[in-house]
C-alpha cells in the first residue's frame, strides 16, 4: 500500500504552512528519518523526516506552496515493488478553510462585559474576508489568501483577485478615484479610510494603502510573511486587550563589567554578555517574587514553577523570542552559550517550536543600539517584559557627591491583572540588587 | 447663461430616474430631462402594466379552475376595458411615485427633448421650442430603446401592434400571431391565451424563450402547447396582408411555406436604441450595432458623457439599467467600492405562465465555455408546497463548475419561480460554492426548497426525488 505522507503539524497551533522545498525528488529512495523537505511556519523553518522507508512515488503539493493545511498529504511513499501505477487516482486534496489560530491565552474578558463578549476583533484577529469561491481557488492553487489584496465589498477577497493572484500578476490596485465631481465630495473622498474597514490587523488611522493610493504617494509592497503577520496580529492583540503598566530603574552596572570582565578572562569555553547576566538576574528575581512570574486566565493566575525567559531576538524577517529555560537553575555560563546557539538558530529560522513558545517572562535589549530606555510590548500570555536599555556613563549622585557611573535603564511593562505595581517594583529592586551586586547571583 | 449644473440625466426610466437620485443623494446638483413619461417604458408601456395584464389573467385562469381547489365560482368571464384599466391605474400610480421620489430628492426635473451640443452643453426642446439651456460637468444618457421594426412587416397599430397597442388593446381580437417569443412576445402570448385568444407564436430561432437553458425552453414550449399555444419555431413571417379587418401572414419554415389569416399581429421582433436627435454627432460618442458604446465605468468616448440602460446594448432589463445608474453616478462621485457590473449576475424574468426565471450561464453555454458541470434538477411535483399550491409543473436546474463548485447558472420554470431567482441571485453575487448553498437552511414549507434540492442533486444528494 502506498503510503500518504501528510503534512506535519510542527506546533500545537499550527493549522497551516508552506511547504518550502523538497529535499528529494521522485524516485528518490527514502530510509527512515531521511529529510524530505523543509515546511516554513509562521516561525521558523522545520524539516520534515521520513517516518517509513520506500521510494518516494509522487510529489503531491510543490514546493513553495503557501498555506498546505495540517495534515493534507503532501507526497506519496511507495512500498518495496511498488510501481508508481498504485497510486490511486485521487481528487486534489481539499485544503481546509484555515481555522483563525488559537489564542495564545485565553481570551481576557473584558472587565464590565459578561463572558460571552469578547473584545471587537481580538478572538478573530486573523480573519480574512473572502468569498467562499475564493478562499476554496485560493486553496486549489495553493495561494495564502491573506497574501492576496481584496478588490471586493470593503476589501473582501473575491474570485478575480484570486485568479489575478494566480496569474502572478501583482493584486491589481484599484483604479484611482475618479475626479469628484464636486467640492464637498472631495472631502468625503480624500478624507482617511473608515477605520472599520476589517483587516488582519486594523491599521490605526486608516488604510495606509487606500490613503497613499489617493494622494499619490510612492512606495514599494513589501509583502507580510506569515511570521511578519504573527507578530502584528499578536502585538495588536497584546496592547489592546493587557491592562500594560511601567516600572523604570536605574542599575550601576560598573561591579557587573568589572565581574564580567574578570570572568571572561578566566576561560575561552564561554564570553558572556550583559545580557547573559540580565538573564541570569531575572531568573533569580523571579524566584524570589514568583508573583512576577505568572500569567492572565480567566479563572485563575497561573504562576508558573520555572523561570523560563524568553529573550527577543531580532532576525530578517522578525521578532521571535527563543527560551532558556529553567533558567534558574543555570549557570551565566550555560545560559550564554545556550543563547548564542538559539540566537543563531532564530536568525537561521530553525528554531522549533518548543524553542520559542511557552516562556513565562520576556527581555528585550536594545543596550547594543545605545538606546537608553523604552517600554515594550508584553507578550502574551505573559505577564511582563523587561525593556533594557544601554549601559552608559552618567552622572550620579553619591553619598552627596557628583560622581560618574555606568548606568543601564531597565523599564518593565507589567500585565495589571496579574502582576500588581507593588509587586512588580519588589520584582524590580531585587532584580537591581543582583545586578548592582553580581557575585551574589554566583551563588 | 445656460444653467449649471453637476450632472445632466437625459432619459427618466429606470436607468435615469435611478441615477438622478443616486446623485441628489451624494449631493450632486441633478437635473433629469424626460421627454415622455417619468418611469420610462418599463413603468409606464412595459414591465409593470404587463405584469397588472398577467395578474388578471392569472386570476382570470385560476377562477376557471376553481372547482379543483373545491370552489365554485358562476359566470366566469372579463371585462376587457376594466382589465386595461386597472393596468393603466397601474402605471400611472407609480408613475407618480416616481415624480414624488425625484421632488424628495430634489432632482429638477424637466419635460423636453435633451440634445447634447457639444462641451457639457445640453439644450431642451418641447415641440419644437427651446425651454431651457443646461450646462454640466457630467452627462448621461439614459434614453433606452423602443421596439424593432422589420421592413414589410411595419405595426400599424391597428392591425398590426408592437407592444404598445397590444397593452391596450379596444376589442379582444379572436386569433392572434405573435412574431417573436422572447420575453415580451410570450408574455403576450400568454395575456391573450389565457383570455381564449388563438395565438400562434412564430419564432426565427429553433427554441421559444432563446436566451434561457435549452431544457427550460423545452419544457416552457411544451406547457405552453398545453395550453393550446400555437408555436411554429425555425419560422419566419415573409409578409404580412392586411384585409381592413384582418392579416392574412405568410409563414416560411421547415421548407414550407403557408397563409394564416388572423385578426391581429404583434409584434416583438426585439428592439432599437434610442440615439437620434441626441446630438450625438456633436460628440465623440460612438455606436455600434445601433447601442452607444460605453465602457465598464458607463463613459463613452466623449469625456464627461456616459450612457447606461438600454441605450447601450443587451440585456435590455430595468434592473440592469438601474444597476447601471448607480455605478455610474458613484464612480464619477469617486466613491470607493464600486464594482463593475457583471453580466453574469444579472437575472432575467419572463411572466409567461408557466414563469421563467434564470441567472448565468446555461448548462450549453457553460460547456461552451469550457466548464466541466455538475447539473442539478428538481421537479415542482417533487415539492410539497408546489403540490398544494395545484402547481405541481416547473423544474429548478442548476449549473456548477465541477472543478471549483462555483454556480455558474440557474434556471427555472414554474409557478413563482420570478420571485425565487434573487436567492441564487444573492449566492452568485456573494460567490458561494455548492457547499454553502448546502449549508444553507431553506424553510419548509416553500418553493424554495427546490432550490436547495437541485444544488443537492447536483452532487447526487437530493432528498425528496
Amino acid at each position: 500500500m502506498p503510503i500518504e505522507i501528510l503534512m506535519p503539524a510542527l506546533s500545537p497551533t499550527m493549522t497551516e504552512g508552506t511547504l518550502a522545498k523538497w529535499l528529494k525528488s521522485e524516485g528518490d529512495e527514502i530510509k527512515a528519518g531521511d529529510v524530505l523537505a523543509e515546511i516554513e511556519t509562521d516561525k521558523a523553518t522545520m524539516e520534515v523526516e521520513a517516518v517509513d522507508e520506500g521510494r518516494l512515488g509522487k510529489i503531491l503539493v510543490a514546493a513553495g506552496t503557501a498555506g498546505v493545511a495540517v495534515n493534507q498529504p503532501i507526497a506519496v511513499l511507495l512500498e518495496e515493488g511498488e510501481e508508481t501505477g498504485a497510486i490511486a487516482a485521487k481528487p486534489a486534496p481539499k485544503a481546509e478553510v484555515p481555522m483563525p489560530a488559537a489564542g495564545p491565552a485565553p481570551a481576557p474578558a473584558p472587565a464590565s462585559a459578561s463572558h460571552a463578549a469578547r473584545p471587537n476583533g481580538a478572538a478573530h484577529g486573523d480573519r480574512v474576508f473572502a468569498s467562499p469561491l475564493a478562499r476554496r481557488l485560493a486553496a486549489q492553487a495553493g495561494i495564502e489568501l491573506a497574501m492576496i489584496r481584496g478588490s471586493g465589498p470593503n476589501g473582501r477577497i473575491v474570485r478575480a483577485d484570486v485568479e489575478a493572484a494566480a496569474k502572478g500578476g501583482a493584486p491589481a490596485r484599484p483604479p484611482a478615484a475618479a475626479e469628484p465631481a464636486v467640492a464637498a465630495l472631495a472631502q468625503v473622498a480624500a478624507g482617511p479610510a473608515p477605520a472599520a474597514k476589517p483587516a488582519p490587523v486594523p491599521a490605526a488611522g486608516g488604510n495606509a494603502k487606500e490613503l497613499s493610493d489617493k494622494l499619490g504617494m510612492r512606495y514599494k509592497e513589501v509583502p507580510n510573511t506569515s511570521m511578519r503577520k504573527t507578530i502584528a496580529r499578536r502585538l495588536t492583540e497584546a496592547k489592546q486587550t493587557v491592562p500594560h503598566f511601567y516600572l523604570t530603574i536605574d542599575c550601576q552596572v560598573d561591579e557587573l563589567l568589572k565581574v564580567r570582565a574578570e570572568l571572561n578572562s578566566r576561560s575561552d569555553d564561554y564570553k558572556l554578555s550583559v545580557n547573559d547576566f540580565v538573564i541570569r538576574a531575572v531568573a533569580l528575581g523571579l524566584k524570589k517574587v514568583p508573583a512576577a512570574n505568572a500569567a492572565w486566565s480567566d479563572d485563575a493566575i497561573l504562576m508558573y514553577d520555572n523561570a523560563d525567559v524568553s529573550v527577543a531576538v531580532a532576525t530578517p524577517s522578525g521578532l521571535i523570542t527563543p527560551i532558556i529555560k529553567t533558567a534558574e537553575g543555570k549557570g551565566l555560563a550555560q545560559i550564554s552559550n545556550e543563547m548564542k546557539d538559539l540566537a543563531k538558530r532564530a536568525r537561521d529560522g530553525k528554531l522549533k517550536p518548543e524553542e520559542y513558545l511557552g516562556g513565562t517572562f520576556s527581555v528585550s535589549n536594545l543596550g547594543m543600539f545605545g538606546i537608553r530606555q523604552f517600554e515594550a510590548i508584553i507578550n502574551p500570555p505573559q505577564g511582563c517584559i523587561l525593556a533594557v536599555g544601554a549601559g552608559e556613563q552618567r552622572p550620579v549622585v553619591k553619598d552627596g557627591a557628583l560622581v560618574v557611573a555606568t548606568v543601564m535603564t531597565c523599564t518593565l511593562s507589567a500585565d495589571h491583572r496579574v502582576v500588581d505595581g507593588a509587586v512588580g517594583a519588589e520584582f524590580l529592586a531585587v532584580f537591581k540588587k543582583y545586578i548592582e551586586d553580581p557575585l551574589t547571583m554566583l551563588l | 447663461m445656460a444653467d449649471q449644473y453637476d450632472i445632466i440625466v437625459i432619459g427618466g426610466g429606470p436607468g435615469g430616474y435611478v441615477a438622478a437620485i443616486r446623485a441628489a443623494q451624494l449631493g450632486m446638483k441633478t437635473v433629469l430631462v424626460e421627454r415622455e413619461h417619468l418611469g420610462g417604458i418599463c413603468l409606464n408601456w412595459g414591465c409593470i402594466p404587463t405584469k397588472a395584464l398577467l395578474r388578471s389573467a392569472e386570476v382570470f385562469t385560476n377562477m376557471k379552475h376553481a372547482d379543483a381547489f373545491g370552489l365554485s365560482v358562476k359566470d366566469i368571464g372579463y371585462d376587457l376595458k376594466k382589465v386595461v384599466e386597472r393596468s393603466r391605474k397601474v402605471a400611472s400610480q407609480l408613475s407618480g411615485g416616481v415624480k414624488h421620489l425625484l421632488k424628495k430628492n430634489k432632482v429638477t426635473v424637466l419635460d423636453g427633448q435633451g440634445k447634447l451640443l457639444g462641451g457639457g452643453k445640453v439644450g431642451v426642446e418641447k415641440d419644437g421650442k427651446a425651454v431651457a439651456d443646461l450646462a454640466g460637468k457630467h452627462i448621461i444618457i439614459a434614453t433606452g430603446a423602443r421596439a424593432r421594426v422589420l421592413p414589410g412587416l411595419e405595426p400599424d397599430g391597428k392591425l398590426v401592434w408592437t407592444y404598445k397597442e397590444a397593452m391596450v388593446p379596444d376589442i379582444m381580437p379572436k386569433s392572434l400571431l405573435v412574431v417573436g417569443s422572447g420575453a415580451i412576445g410570450i408574455e403576450f402570448a400568454s395575456f391573450y391565451r389565457q383570455l381564449g385568444v388563438e395565438v400562434t407564436v412564430v419564432e426565427v430561432m429553433e427554441r421559444v424563450l432563446p436566451v434561457e437553458d435549452e431544457e427550460i425552453s423545452v419544457f416552457a414550449r411544451k406547457s405552453f402547447e398545453k395550453q393550446g399555444m400555437r408555436i411554429l419555431t425555425a419560422t419566419t413571417v415573409k409578409g404580412l396582408k392586411r384585409n381592413g379587418v384582418n392579416v392574412t401572414a405568410t409563414l416560411e419554415g421547415n421548407g414550407k411555406s403557408q397563409d394564416i389569416t388572423i385578426d391581429r399581429v404583434i409584434m416583438a421582433v426585439g428592439i432599437a436604441h434610442n440615439t437620434e436627435n441626441l446630438g450625438l454627432e456633436n460628440t465623440r460618442v460612438r455606436l455600434d450595432r445601433g447601442h452607444i458604446v460605453a465602457n465598464e465605468w458607463l463613459q463613452t468616448d466623449e469625456p464627461g458623457v456616459y450612457a447606461i440602460g438600454d441605450v447601450t446594448g443587451p440585456p435590455w432589463l430595468a434592473h440592469k439599467a438601474s444597476h447601471e445608474g448607480v455605478i455610474c453616478v458613484e464612480k464619477i462621485a469617486g466613491l470607493n467600492d464600486v464594482h463593475p457590473l457583471d453580466m453574469r449576475k444579472i437575472p432575467g424574468c419572463t411572466y409567461c405562465t408557466p414563469q421563467v426565471a434564470s441567472v448565468g450561464l446555461s448548462e450549453k453555454k457553460a460547456k461552451e465555455k469550457g466548464y466541466e458541470v455538475k447539473i442539478g434538477r428538481f421537479p415542482f411535483v417533487g415539492n410539497g408546497k408546489a403540490i398544494a399550491l395545484g402547481e405541481p409543473e416547473g423544474m429548478v436546474k442548476t449549473v456548477f463548475d465541477a472543478r471549483t463548485g462555483e454556480l455558474l447558472g440557474a434556471h427555472m420554470v414554474g409557478a413563482e419561480v420570478t420571485e425565487l431567482i434573487q436567492g441564487y441571485t444573492i449566492a452568485k453575487t456573494l460567490e458561494t460554492t455548492e457547499a454553502e448553498l448546502m449549508h444553507t437552511v431553506f424553510p419548509h414549507p416553500t418553493l424554495s426548497e427546490m432550490m436547495h434540492e437541485s444544488v443537492l442533486d447536483a452532487y447526487g444528494r437530493a432528498i425528496h426525488f
